[in-house]
């Protein structure tokens, strides 16, 4: 679904990443670990080309995003994205932040992108704040809302960028159900993530980042269990 | 708006007509008058009847204030129409138009007002037969967009670079992101700033007298030169600019009310 060919994106003189070749299948639910500055967010960032690749390309679904010719926002509004700050819109109501951009889009028309929402809304246990604003609500809350917000386009992959980490501890669990019955349904999933437990209970593949690099990769089990890596082992020391 | 007050002024004007009660109280004074021997509060009546009553002359001030509005309301949808093109512009991350954007809001702050009317009067429209009026709205709102611009990108830079990502990342155009997601909460940002710029753009109208444009100030000043009282006419004329302002900002805070409903827990 994503191949990624040697990818590399410098911050003026830094190297963030320096050269990642990965291939997500269809359905596979991959999460990335790594201590912070590894360049895990800008790898994800990079995969809707929310940062531009230095060098390097991505392929979705055989057509090369990093192509100035491609039609980003087309590939963008099937790709969803949640982010560690939530980034609902905080002048809308929470309905007006699940419909804008299927409505904008042309997606679907108004009526259908409301019965969506409020489909999708029941799912999250959130239907009663339909027409509350962002900022009356918890941190779970709007970031439940945030992956509603996604997938009201009914998009191939999700991209969650740390989606816990500005969370207070007793919301963390509420987030990661809903994301665990999004795994399993199927959906094909790339996490950025500090919750091991997540990682290992949700995730074909871990991928273990620093300095720009994956390090190491494999199933839970080999990486968890098993690290072959210097690095891995003492970054798993340090977080287990 | 300018129709409504004639109506409301012939109205009022034929009502006074018969009320001369305002000219008999005057004819009680006015022989104290020409002999200088009123008191305080004589005094005050015969500024107010000299400057206001006699003859309708506070329809004068309420025509200027009538062209004054005309040209402040014009000139405020120009000059915000003007200002987020050139913030855009600014901010548009194309080299040319954010110099050309820089260049036209440091030239229209960098220079006065009036020297910017008179340019536009007795320079490029001179040859041309245009409605004061229009000369007014036109230079009051190519300078008012320069302030506006600035304000405005204030805004749009203050909205969490968050919002863009979130617009973009559902696959929305930079433009409809800019307009359904940024714009909205710059402006609730920038909105106390342009009531300042309004509160501003309404009094700065008053240069527009240069040109002989009969707003507020020139038809204060036209009761003076009548009447030759020095405080009475602009104080009257004063005392109308404040009513507006205060208007507005009360009209301005209620907005910002409705627009902050999104703060609330």
């Amino acid at each position: 679904m994503i191949t990624v060919k040697n990818l590399s994106k410098n911050f003026d003189k830094l190297e963030v990443l320096r050269g990642i070749d990965q291939h997500i299948a269809p359905g596979e639910k991959v999460v990335v670990i790594g201590p912070s500055g590894s360049g895990k967010s800008t790898f994800l960032r990079c995969l809707n080309l929310l940062e531009q690749p230095t060098g390097g390309q991505i392929l979705f679904e055989g057509t090369d995003i990093t192509d100035p010719k491609c039609n980003i926002n087309k590939i963008r509004s099937r790709m969803g994205m949640v982010f560690q700050q939530f980034n609902l819109f905080p002048h809308l109501t929470v309905m007006q932040n699940l419909t804008l951009a299927p409505i904008n889009l042309k997606m679907m028309t108004k009526d259908e992108a409301n019965a969506k929402a409020m489909k999708l809304l029941e799912r999250v246990g959130l239907t009663e704040k339909a027409e509350c604003f962002p900022k009356q609500l918890s941190g779970g809350q709007q970031q439940r809302i945030a992956i509603v917000r996604a997938l009201c386009m009914s998009p191939d992959v999700m991209l969650f960028d740390e989606p816990t980490s500005a969370l207070d501890p007793e919301m963390v669990g509420e987030v990661l159900d809903v994301m665990k019955s999004l795994a399993n349904e199927g959906m094909t999933m790339v996490v950025v993530t500090h919750e091991m437990g997540f990682a290992r209970e949700v995730g074909d593949r871990v991928l273990f980042m620093d300095e720009g690099l994956v390090l190491e990769e494999g199933t839970p089990e080999e990486v968890f269990d098993n690290p072959q890596n210097q690095r891995t082992q003492d970054f798993l020391r340090k977080v287990l | 708006m300018w129709m409504w007050l004639q109506t409301a002024a012939q109205v009022g004007a034929a009502a006074v007509e018969k009320l001369s009660i305002f000219d008999q109280w005057w004819l009680a004074i006015e022989e104290s008058a020409y002999a200088g021997t009123l008191n305080f509060w004589e005094n005050i009546y015969k500024e107010i009847y000299q400057n206001v009553i006699f003859n309708d002359r506070w329809m004068n001030y309420l025509r200027g204030l009538g062209v004054t509005l005309e040209v402040s309301f014009f000139a405020a949808i120009f000059g915000i129409v003007l200002g987020v093109v050139l913030a855009l512009m600014r901010l548009s991350g194309s080299k040319p138009l954010s110099k050309i954007a820089g260049a036209y809001v440091g030239i229209m702050r960098g220079t006065p007002m009036l020297l910017q009317v008179l340019l536009l009067y007795f320079g490029v429209f001179a040859s041309v037969d245009i409605d004061k009026v229009v000369v007014g709205i036109i230079a009051c709102g190519l300078n008012s967009g320069a302030y506006v611009s600035e304000i405005v990108r204030g805004g749009i830079l203050s909205v969490d670079k968050g919002q863009t990502e979130a617009g973009r990342s559902l696959g929305l155009t930079s433009w409809k992101t800019m307009k359904l997601i940024t714009l909205p909460q710059a402006f609730k940002i920038a909105l106390p700033s342009l009531c300042n710029e309004f509160i501003t753009l309404i009094k700065e109208t008053s240069i527009l007298s240069y040109i002989a444009l009969v707003e507020l100030t020139k038809a204060g000043d036209y009761i003076r030169t009548k009447t030759y009282s020095a405080f009475t006419p602009y104080i009257v004329s004063g005392l109308l600019y404040l009513l507006v302002v205060s208007i507005l900002t009360k009209l301005i805070g209620m907005l910002e009310r409705r627009l902050r409903q999104g703060d609330n827990r």
